[in-house]
Formats: structure tokens, C-alpha cells, sequence
């Protein structure tokens, strides 16, 4: 039979494929979320000021639930916008 | 003990001996109250990221500190409501991972670098191997599961009436692409 290695395919198959995601709390071991860094936090939000959902950025539930907070801590302390056009 | 930090916003309209008199008076009402200070750090002038007071920019200090019971913050909050040199604050209570956090922070750990700081803070040895086993597990397993499907499938294929399952799969190893898409 003939093996992957052998089949020469027109385009990379791996080319399209979903990568998988993941919490990146959990595979960095990162315990703590600090809220006085805007930039960290920023991965989090849209360009709106929003706080993407789960769905997206791949947190597992315990994190999102962190980050969330961090980020309305950090908003308090306007170092995120509550609301912004364009903010990336 | 219960280990705090409080954040809080001053005005930068006011002179620099006024500012740091401002955050003294605060980290002296906390020693004053029994509490230890166990860090205290000027952030120093940020652009704020929504106008608070008509101000467009703040100076930011961090105070750490440790207190038996919480019952000097509310005091204390009171007193920076009352303030307007404060424009913003917010205690927090720091649970073990916060209070290491800050600790690596202080200790040039953790640096300040902008985007590269999720890779690299904390390497943390005593935390990572759990997810590092859960990790190396599939990994371990993946190559296994498919090694076995290949040896029945041939079998199959001589003998069809082996097992249901095996029947399944066994019209389709014509197109050879599909083989090998199995194979993996």
C-alpha cells in the first residue's frame, strides 16, 4: 500500500487545516493575571474594546473568567477604553 | 494575613513634591493601621485611555501591603474618595499566585517586555509538569492508534466477514488517497 510519504500531492495538504487551539494559561503554566498590563490584555479584546469570547481566543473557562476580570479592572483603572473605534 | 494592593490614580496637574506627598500620605495611613508595606511602586505618568476629570493623563502608584483584617480599607477608601488629588483607585486582595506574580515581577523575572512575556513568564517548574504530561500523553498514544488499524485492515480485506467494523472500512481502500488519509 502505498504510504504518505509516497503520494505526491498538487498542494500541501496541511495548507487550510484548522490549528487546533488552546488555553495558553494552562501550556505556559501562567497563574496570575495582572490587570495593570494593558498590552497583555489586549489580546483579549477586539478593536471595539470588547472581550472576545471563549469561542475565539481559546481560554478554557477558569481563564476566561480571569481575564475577564483583569480586563474590567483594567478598564476601571483606564488603562483599557470601555468603549473605542479602531483601538488596534 | 491577608495581602493587598492598592492602585491608585493621581492628579498630574500638581507638583512633583505634591504628588509624592499625595502616595507618602497613603503608605503612611497604611503603616499607621498596622499593615507592612511590602512594595511600593510608581508607575509613573500614563496616558489615560479614557479622560477622567478632564484629565487625559494620570500618574499611577501600586502599593502592596499586608493587613491582619480588612477593615482599614474601607477607611482608606473613604479617604481617597474624599481626596482630589486621587482621580481613581481599586484595592485588590492578592491570592498566592498574585502575591508570586508580583514577587517575580519585583525580582526581574518577569520582564516588562510587551507581546513575548506570555512565553516566557514563569517558567515555573513546580506548576508546568501536570500539563506537560497531559500533553505528552496523546502524543504518546497517537502513534500507537494508528499502527494497529493498518495490520487488521489487510485482513479485512482477505477475509471480509471478520467483524462489522472492519467491513466497514474495508470497500473503501481502493482510492488510494483514502488509505493513506487513514493511515494518519
Amino acid at each position: 500500500m502505498a504510504t504518505r510519504d509516497e503520494i505526491k500531492f498538487l498542494s500541501n495538504p496541511k495548507i487550510g487545516g484548522q490549528r487546533k487551539k488552546y488555553c495558553r494559561f494552562k501550556k505556559f503554566g501562567i497563574r496570575h493575571i495582572d490587570y495593570k498590563d494593558p498590552d497583555f490584555l489586549l489580546q483579549f479584546i477586539n478593536d471595539q474594546g470588547k472581550i472576545l469570547p471563549r469561542r475565539i481566543t481559546g481560554n478554557s473557562l477558569k481563564y476566561q473568567k480571569k481575564v475577564a476580570i483583569a480586563i474590567k479592572r483594567a478598564r476601571h483603572l483606564s488603562l483599557l477604553p470601555y468603549v473605542a473605534d479602531l483601538l488596534k | 494575613m491577608r495581602q493587598y494592593e492598592v492602585t491608585f490614580i493621581v492628579d498630574p496637574v500638581l507638583s512633583g513634591d505634591e504628588i509624592k506627598k499625595t502616595a507618602k500620605t497613603y503608605s503612611d495611613m497604611i503603616s499607621k493601621e498596622g499593615g507592612k508595606i511590602i512594595n511600593e511602586d510608581n508607575l509613573g505618568l500614563k496616558q489615560l485611555a479614557y479622560p477622567i476629570n478632564k484629565r487625559s493623563s494620570g500618574i499611577y502608584y501600586c502599593v502592596e501591603y499586608q493587613v491582619e483584617t480588612g477593615e482599614m480599607i474601607e477607611r482608606m477608601e473613604l479617604a481617597f474618595r474624599r481626596d482630589e488629588r486621587i482621580m481613581r483607585f481599586l484595592t485588590v486582595h492578592l491570592d498566592k499566585y498574585g502575591v508570586k506574580y508580583n514577587e517575580d515581577k519585583r525580582n526581574g523575572l518577569i520582564g516588562t517586555k510587551k507581546k513575548n512575556d506570555k512565553d516566557e513568564v514563569k517558567p515555573d517548574p513546580s506548576k508546568k509538569p501536570p500539563y506537560k504530561d497531559k500533553k505528552a500523553k496523546p502524543r504518546a498514544a497517537a502513534p500507537v492508534a494508528p499502527a494497529t488499524p493498518p495490520t487488521p485492515a489487510p485482513v479485512a480485506a482477505a477475509a471480509p466477514a471478520v467483524a462489522a467494523t472492519e467491513t466497514v472500512k474495508a470497500p473503501e481502500p481502493t482510492p488510494v488517497a483514502n488509505v493513506s488519509s487513514e493511515e494518519e
